[in-house]
């Protein structure tokens, strides 16, 4: 039997890594993901885990002691935000590079300057190039529930690739919220041992980690490394399936809402989408055929089955929270339209960056966006592709 | 046993021949000495920074080193080693791993003095039973002999060179040693690969078996850097501790330990003389004040090591 609880995204997430029982977490607080190595540490010093916590000096050794620990074998956990994530940065491609499966949960916050602690994806957006997966959470149950599939995507040898699971930084980190926990068996039997085929504490069998490796080896690591990248969808699927039994809840590589015959639609991550659903609702109630796609997983990237998803519809909008400051809208957006390309080339497509340094995104914001693409469908005609939602100019 | 060098070199290399650091070079002289105080029966796990030894050991798909190895990055060999240490600690509960394992990182002094200190003090603040070693070659020399801040004062550099304004580098030398002195670790100490490499054994050997964090600081000549005829190697290092440039020491427990006094304090000039990196001070009308300069700061940090140890 599930376990009815009511905790804030942080201490879901915290008692799944107590489930989980890894060997090795090492942590640097930054708000507003502090609360999961504090309420961590705490399991740790209660006895109710096996974990030694290493409390580092800063973020970037919090990921080269992650980097350590998973290479010698050990299944290692951490969590961080915005100025912490872009502190790892360095160290977030060697751990991809080195295939060490970590699990990191990246509580989403605006990226400095200005410093700012609200949420925005401007954190793990910046990451999207470092060979991580990642995952995106809708709220404290999602949160959860990835975090336990975080270890088993990231451990499969099609994969040995690390994890993140982002969530928003406060609306879902701090927001508590009725929660289904599986029991504690179900999570460590899910989970299994970490078994990698080589890791420095195999005394038997020593190996050498990081080396220098030039012209005529490093391009073929790379290819594998992508390889594994590729991989992965396959196997995210596979674990969300297997999750699926044990939880009764369902994941894929997004979620659709209501998309069926959806004429407009928009592609939102993480706690908007919460927001935008009650819109689509409202819409429908009045006739308005509207739908939404929560992108679950960015890294890879859904190609082909994202691009097909949009195809039927008669305008789509992107929402980014956060901005490439490309001048051509923001990163979700330039893999969507490139998607589309090849399966929604007549789909007109339009982007909004929204919510930035956790300005206050509500109903009417979203509402906003759905009128402006019924006026796309019906003229066929799109005025200003790039966009900002709810920013004084 | 008491220490004996040839009985000592008989043990199996556990960093082997065939690596690529040059000839005349400290590192590999140093590395060697520390690692065979590892027992024969203990495994190791050992770390380097970026840096020379790093890049010069382990090329793909070679590797010189019989234990097990890992190089992450520049700045953060004591984090990385510390995650491995931990790893072993919590494994060792699960009884995923058996025997005794050794934890080693190895840093040259940029990646140890400069880019990599945080990381360094963070790691002994946390009391992990490691041991980092600093092969200490007195400048960036895998980029091509910038100056750290390591470099002694007036060495000539790419990045402090000897010019008609500037006479090389313009500050003393950092106290490495002291620094980590100060973070009152179980063990803690200063040595150089000299005569029969006794100084470095024993405190290699007590810095892998003594309980806890454990810091060495030890003097790795560079004939890049330093400009000397490779077969030199021993004799400048020699000079370094007999004019107390590097004076051999350790702190146990917070109490100070002279290991070497040498019979005749030397003048530095002797020590520096050889070295193409201060040949411009003996060119130079100025460089008597210069050396006098120098001359000066060295027995002021001598005189305060003896008090230290009680001498």
């Amino acid at each position: 039997m599930a376990i009815r609880d009511k905790l804030s995204g942080n201490e879901a997430v915290a008692v799944a890594m107590r489930q989980i029982d890894p060997d090795v977490v090492a942590a640097f607080p930054i708000t507003p993901s502090t609360e999961v190595p504090q309420y961590f540490s705490q399991f740790v010093a209660n006895g109710a885990v096996h974990t030694e916590f290493v409390a580092v000096e800063s973020e970037h050794s919090a990921m080269s002691a992650c980097i350590g620990s998973e290479a010698a074998g050990g299944r290692t956990m951490t969590a961080t935000s915005a100025n912490g994530l872009a502190l790892m940065w360095e160290m977030l491609y060697i751990a991809a590079s080195s295939r060490l499966p970590i699990v990191l949960s990246v509580v989403n916050r605006a990226l400095s300057g200005p410093i700012n602690i609200h949420n925005d994806h401007s954190d793990s957006m910046g990451a999207r190039d470092s060979g991580w997966i990642q995952l995106y959470c809708e709220d404290n149950q999602e949160a959860y529930d990835s975090v336990i599939q975080a270890i088993r995507i990231g451990e499969h040898p099609d994969v040995n690739l690390p994890v993140m699971v982002c969530y928003d930084g406060f609306i879902t980190s701090h927001s508590v919220e009725n929660i289904e926990l599986l029991e504690d068996d179900k999570v460590k039997n899910f989970v299994g041992e970490y078994t990698p085929a080589e890791y420095l504490l195999k005394r038997e069998s020593p190996v050498a980690m990081g080396p220098l490796d030039l012209q005529p080896h490093y391009f073929e690591h790379k290819r594998s490394q992508a390889q594994g990248m590729m991989n992965s969808k396959k196997v995210i699927l596979d674990v969300a399936k297997e999750f699926g039994k044990l939880s009764g809840r369902d994941y894929g590589l997004f979620e659709e809402y209501r998309m069926d015959d959806a004429e407009i639609g928009i592609i939102v991550l993480n706690s908007t989408a919460g927001t935008a659903k009650t819109v689509v609702d409202d819409l429908r109630d009045k006739g308005v055929k509207a739908g939404l796609i929560k992108l679950r997983v960015f890294r890879p990237f859904p190609f082909a089955e994202l691009g097909k998803a949009v195809s039927g519809l008669k305008a789509l909008a992107v929402m980014d929270k956060s901005d490439g400051f490309a001048a051509t809208g923001g990163p979700v957006f330039a893999d969507v339209r490139s998607a589309m390309y090849d399966f929604a080339k007549d789909v007109p497509c339009i982007n909004y960056i929204y919510g930035l340094g956790g300005r206050d995104v509500r109903a009417d914001d979203i509402a906003k966006v759905y009128a402006d693409l019924g006026e796309i469908a019906k003229t066929g005609k799109v005025s200003s592709t790039f966009n900002y939602l709810g920013v004084r100019e | 046993m008491a220490y004996n060098l040839k009985e000592s070199t008989k043990k199996p290399e556990r960093l082997t021949g065939g690596h690529r650091m040059c000839a005349g070079c400290g590192a590999p002289v140093v590395i060697r000495t520390i690692l065979r105080a590892v027992k024969e029966e203990d495994h190791a796990v050992i770390g380097a920074a970026t840096g020379c030894l790093e890049v010069s050991t382990c090329l793909y798909p070679f590797t010189a080193w019989k234990d097990s190895f890992i190089h992450s990055a520049f700045e953060n060999a004591g984090a990385t080693v510390s995650g491995a240490e931990a790893a072993y600690t919590a494994m060792k509960k699960t009884g995923k791993v058996e025997g005794d394992t050794k934890f080693l990182a190895f840093g040259g002094d940029g990646g140890t003095y400069d880019i990599g200190l945080q990381s360094l003090s963070g790691a002994m603040e946390r009391g992990h039973d490691m041991v980092y070693v600093c092969y200490d070659n007195e400048a960036y020399m895998n980029t091509g002999i910038q100056r750290s801040s390591s470099t002694p004062k007036f060495a000539d550099t790419t990045t402090s060179p000897a010019g008609s304004v500037i006479p090389g580098k313009v500050q003393f030398k950092k106290d490495l040693t002291m620094v980590m002195a100060a973070h009152n670790l179980p063990y803690v100490a200063q040595s150089a690969p000299m005569t029969n490499f006794k100084d470095l054994y024993d405190k290699a050997e007590k810095a892998i078996y003594t309980p806890g964090p454990a810091f060495l600081n030890v003097m790795a000549p560079c004939p890049r850097g330093w400009r000397y005829d490779t077969p030199e190697l021993m004799d400048i290092i020699k000079l370094a501790v007999d004019s107390c440039v590097w004076p051999l020491y350790e702190v146990e427990e917070g109490e100070y330990k002279l290991t070497y006094r040498p019979k005749n304090k030397i003048p530095v000039a002797d020590y520096m003389k050889p070295q193409g990196r201060f040949r411009h001070l003996f060119k130079s009308d100025v460089g008597e004040e210069m050396l006098k300069d120098l001359q000066k700061e060295v027995d002021r940090r001598w005189e305060n090591l003896l008090k230290l140890c009680g001498e």
